[in-house]
């Protein structure tokens, strides 16, 4: 399994000007990938721009969406951009989508939730064939295009993954809630007859540096998810934020069966990746 | 801290007296609106594992509460009368009156201000409190004051029950299930103490009211039932508590919190009775809400957090085991044709919770009296040392599978004009050395235009046909395994790109004309498929024809027609993809003629001493598509039309279809095929052990299973 961390590009209190310092350490450090969440609404940068500010400064470190929302975009503009950020980047980009959580994020970019899945399986279904067909350049990397992650929890989300995706990217929870969905995404991938097996993706929050890493955390995350009400106070309950607790965590996910593990910070401050590095060593 | 607790059942109770033992600063009172005493039912269960916690909760009602335990380690199944008996499931009842008394007394000493007989009717009067906790129940007030916060669902079962009490004292927790004219009935009857036992009678909605119980006093209510189990009464009576035939409701919350207001036991959630948690989960409740409380001193959301985290997942669990357990009760007639014994196993394992490998280790001797049964039906032979059931031998026609384990490997969408490569003939010959007793080739095509993508194999050309041949010669020769060919036209879903970068997607050059029953395409991209006319259903009939007559000469030892996942013959089956209006559209006979008349003509070339499989679709999974009452009736006509077996899958008949997310979805649609059109069924999705595969076999769920090929890798 490989192991990356994400950008501050959703942590409040982190400058923009923070993600290429961020990006340089992570890679100095040895991490696998950079991974950034996307929000609309929110104190929060752009997915690919902040993407394209980390690949100008690094050489190998994959890059990925964790998840970039499909359907608040227009798809030849997202297929634009991701192609973009993969070609800046020499051909490191992962594309993890889903319909996302939040109907914030549809009104302020003026597109319906209703119907949302099923637009999401068509934008990827029709990035495929623009990469493969460059109707819409940058001409890819790597033939075919970035790799195609597809998250997302219902029957439908699984069927859409093993349909259209390379791998599937999970939203997040202890080991044993991803050693679930890796068994429902494996089942799909069966049952749509595709070779080989998927990609699988995971990620957990984490905040080291003692109490008050912990506190401002939990401040964040609780701020973050404050969206789903109640379950806003459990996301937080989860970040890691004990050696302890993120070791378990990171072999959990192996036992599991993760190929890549990102972990995202929760706290403003690069030695968040210092520290995480070391944990992981 | 100043908590009010507006309900003083056992959650409320167990919850003041546990704050008040943590913290004697704490101000607690509970409200009750009945008086002392006053209770419904007769006696509550409670597993080990929740004494466990008791114990640790608070040692002094535990010991009180142990004290007056009935306890049972076993369980007993009473059908066609025969009782069977597994034993070590470690149970223990109380009195539920008995319970209130312990814990009222104990919340006395405590100094918690209870207060009965105390309506709450709205929450004006709470702003003093710290935390308000809603423990009032199913038909919480609190609950619904707050209802747009919680959202609450609320499921009404459609069975119908009765909570007697009797006098005689049951030696086991004991399952009783009597038919009589009206229909089957069913008792769940327990010791609480050493004098009395519940006795809980249910049956499905219509059978009450035929019984005339819809209309019948509590009195003549009694009398009935009394007279229909006065076997296993031997001379008791039974004693009405005032609660009669009542239909269950499952209340599921979206959330247990409403700032400082929190919700637990039945206000929060209930569980069907027939997995007898209530109590214990409303008890568990206030554990780890006085736990938190401790955890988290001074923070009151945090602790109300910490709470509902904990809880959450573990309540979730149970309602899923509750709902699969009601649905068997629900629909327990369906496997009357069972042997007693595999009947107890399919009772015990009904809700998910307990497996081939839990009883095992709980009962090994009643493990092997069901491991024995099923190796007898498989064989016809008794023997003291049967093998687990995933590993018995199964008979269909004249062919003999060494055991139960299918194996199918994955497609590699290699093969060159339909002739398959070396590649997939090793990765056939890995299943069948694996130990697999069938192994089952993927799509094979019927034509050239019948295959699904580019790189599919078929079964229609001299080379085609060799290439099987010399597949089949090495897996006979190098393993035991017996092979089945899958064989089908891939219809609207064909002419596709090799499925590396994903499915259904169509080819770009080298395509060809696609065909289904309506001239509808399978997604936006797809090729538009022709309506087949009756020259292309007769050249279809005739390829299926011609391509079995192959698989015979190639020495395939079963065959299995494809009707699923939106291929040529599923476009026929389905309302969503078959808008005909000639003789083969419109009603579901007519819908059917097309696909049976090929199973005709395919089992007349199929040898009479090999089997005949079908893949069925058990359910469209989109609203307006088929269900799985056609599938039932489908299956009705490929028995008779001589197939053996149904290897039961669902959906992709449209692009769009809502698939289960379940962990194995396909389970319970082949399990009603099975036992609704009684012929053997093969089932996959999601199955990945071996103990998955015993419990589903040995419960008759089943005959065969897929085994997912890429959990051994």
């Amino acid at each position: 399994m490989r192991v990356g961390v994400g950008l501050p590009s959703t942590v409040p209190g982190s400058p923009g000007s923070a993600i290429v310092d961020w990006a340089r350490r992570a890679e100095a450090l040895g991490l696998a990938s950079l991974g950034v969440l996307d929000r609309i609404v929110y104190d929060s940068l752009e997915p690919f721009v902040t993407l394209a500010a980390a690949a100008s400064v690094t050489q190998r470190i994959s890059l990925v969406t964790m998840v970039v929302i499909g359907p608040i975009r227009s798809t030849a503009l997202l297929a634009k951009q991701a192609g973009s950020v993969d070609a800046i980047s020499g051909g490191r980009l992962s594309l993890g989508v889903s319909i996302g959580a939040r109907a914030d994020d549809y009104e302020a970019t003026e597109w319906p939730t209703t119907g949302r899945g099923r637009r999401l399986s068509e934008q990827l279904a029709t990035f495929r064939a623009q990469w493969e067909e460059e109707a819409i350049g940058p001409s890819p990397v790597r033939p075919g295009g970035p790799t195609l992650l597809v998250g997302g929890s219902s029957g439908e989300a699984f069927a859409r993954m093993a349909r259209h995706g390379d791998g599937y990217v999970h939203g997040g929870g202890p080991p044993r809630a991803f050693a679930a969905a890796v068994a429902k995404a494996l089942a799909a991938w069966t049952d749509l007859e595709r070779p080989g097996r998927p990609e699988l993706w995971g990620q957990g929050y984490f905040a080291l540096g003692g109490d008050a890493a912990t506190e401002a955390g939990a401040a964040y995350l609780r701020d973050y998810y404050a969206f789903t009400g109640p379950f806003a106070d459990r996301i937080a309950a989860g970040n890691l934020t004990s050696v302890g607790a993120l070791r378990e965590f990171v072999r959990g996910y192996e036992e599991a069966g993760c190929d890549h593990l990102v972990l995202l910070p929760t706290v403003a401050g690069v030695e968040q990746v210092d520290r995480l590095a070391e944990v992981l060593a | 801290m100043r908590v009010l607790t507006i309900g003083g059942g056992p959650a409320g109770l167990y919850l003041a007296l546990l704050l008040r033992k943590a913290n004697p600063d704490h101000e607690v009172t509970v409200l009750e609106r009945n008086p002392p005493g006053a209770t419904f039912g007769w006696g509550v269960v409670f597993s080990e594992e929740t004494l466990g916690a008791l114990r640790d909760a608070d040692r002094t009602t535990f010991d009180e509460i142990t004290d007056t335990f009935a306890t049972w380690d076993a369980i007993d199944v009473r059908y066609r009368g025969e009782t069977l008996r597994s034993r070590g499931h470690a149970f223990s009842a109380i009195a539920r009156v008995q319970l209130l008394g312990i814990l009222q007394r104990r919340c006395a000493s405590l100094d918690v201000d209870l207060r009965f007989e105390t309506e709450v009717p709205t929450l004006d009067g709470v702003g003093g409190y710290d935390l308000v906790v809603g423990a009032d129940g199913v038909n919480s007030t609190v609950r619904r004051l707050g209802e747009d916060a919680f959202g609450p669902s609320l499921d009404v079962h459609t069975t119908k029950y009765a909570w007697f009490g009797t006098d005689l004292v049951f030696p086991a927790f004991t399952f009783v299930f009597r038919e009589n004219e009206h229909g089957l009935f069913q008792v769940h009857a327990y010791p609480f103490d050493g004098r009395t036992s519940t006795f809980i009678v249910e049956c499905p909605g219509g059978v009450w009211q035929r019984a005339g119980l819809d209309e019948a006093s509590e009195a003549e209510s009694m009398a009935y039932c009394e007279r229909l189990f006065a076997e296993d009464l031997a001379g008791h009576r039974l004693r009405s508590n005032r609660s009669l035939w009542t239909s269950f409701v499952t209340v599921r919350n979206r959330t247990w919190h409403d700032g400082r207001i929190v919700l637990v036991g039945d206000a929060a959630h209930t569980a069907h009775f027939t997995i007898g948690s209530g109590t214990k989960l409303a008890m568990e409740d206030a554990v780890a809400l006085a736990d938190a409380l401790l955890q988290e001193p001074g923070d009151v959301p945090a602790a109300i957090a910490r709470y509902e985290a904990e809880r959450q997942p573990v309540v979730e669990r149970f309602q899923r085991a509750a709902m699969e357990s009601a649905s068997y009760f629900e629909h327990v007639s369906r496997y009357a044709r069972f042997e007693p014994i595999q009947f107890a196993f399919n009772l015990l394992t009904r809700s998910g919770r307990i497996s081939h490998l839990n009883l095992e280790l709980r009962d090994p001797a009643f493990v092997r009296d069901v491991d024995a049964g099923f190796a007898f039906a498989s064989t016809g032979r008794t023997s003291a040392l049967a093998p687990a059931p995933m590993f018995a031998p199964l008979r269909l026609r004249g062919l003999e599978l060494a055991n139960r384990v299918v194996l199918a490997p994955p497609p590699l969408d290699a093969a060159t004009e339909g002739v398959i490569g070396d590649r997939y003939r090793e990765a056939l010959v890995d299943a069948g050395s694996i130990g697999a007793g069938l192994v089952l080739t993927e799509l094979a095509a019927v034509s050239p235009e019948g295959r699904v993508t580019s790189g599919s194999p078929g079964m229609y050309d001299p080379a085609g046909q060799s290439a099987w041949a010399d597949l089949l010669a090495e897996v006979h020769a190098r393993t035991p395994a017996r092979m089945a060919l899958r064989l089908g036209h891939a219809g609207r879903r064909g002419a596709t790109r090799p499925r590396a970068a994903g499915a259904d997607r169509p080819l770009r050059t080298r395509g060809w004309p696609l065909l289904s029953a309506s001239a509808i395409p399978f997604t936006r991209r797809s090729g538009v498929p022709s309506e087949a006319t009756p020259g292309d259903l007769a050249r279809v009939t005739e390829a299926f024809a011609a391509s079995a007559r192959m698989a015979v000469v190639v020495g395939f030892d079963a065959l299995e027609l494809d009707m699923g996942s939106g291929y040529l013959l599923a476009s026929f089956l389905s309302p969503l993809t078959n808008l005909r209006s000639d003789a083969f559209g419109g009603s579901p006979e007519a819908r059917r003629r097309f696909p049976l008349e090929v199973v005709e003509a395919v089992r007349a070339q199929w040898p009479g001493d090999r089997p005949l499989a079908v893949r069925v679709s058990a359910s469209d999974l989109a609203t307006g598509g088929a269900e799985i009452d056609d599938a039932i009736a489908l299956a009705g006509e490929l028995v008779r039309r001589g197939v053996d077996l149904l290897h039961v899958v669902a959906g992709q008949t449209i692009e769009h279809d809502r698939p289960d997310s379940g962990r194995t979805p396909l389970v319970p649609y082949a399990d009603r095929i099975r036992n609704e059109a009684n012929e053997p069924t093969l089932v996959g999705g999601g199955i990945t052990t071996g103990d998955q595969m015993n419990t589903i076999l040995a419960a008759g769920r089943a005959d065969l299973c897929l085994l997912d090929p890429r959990s051994l890798t």
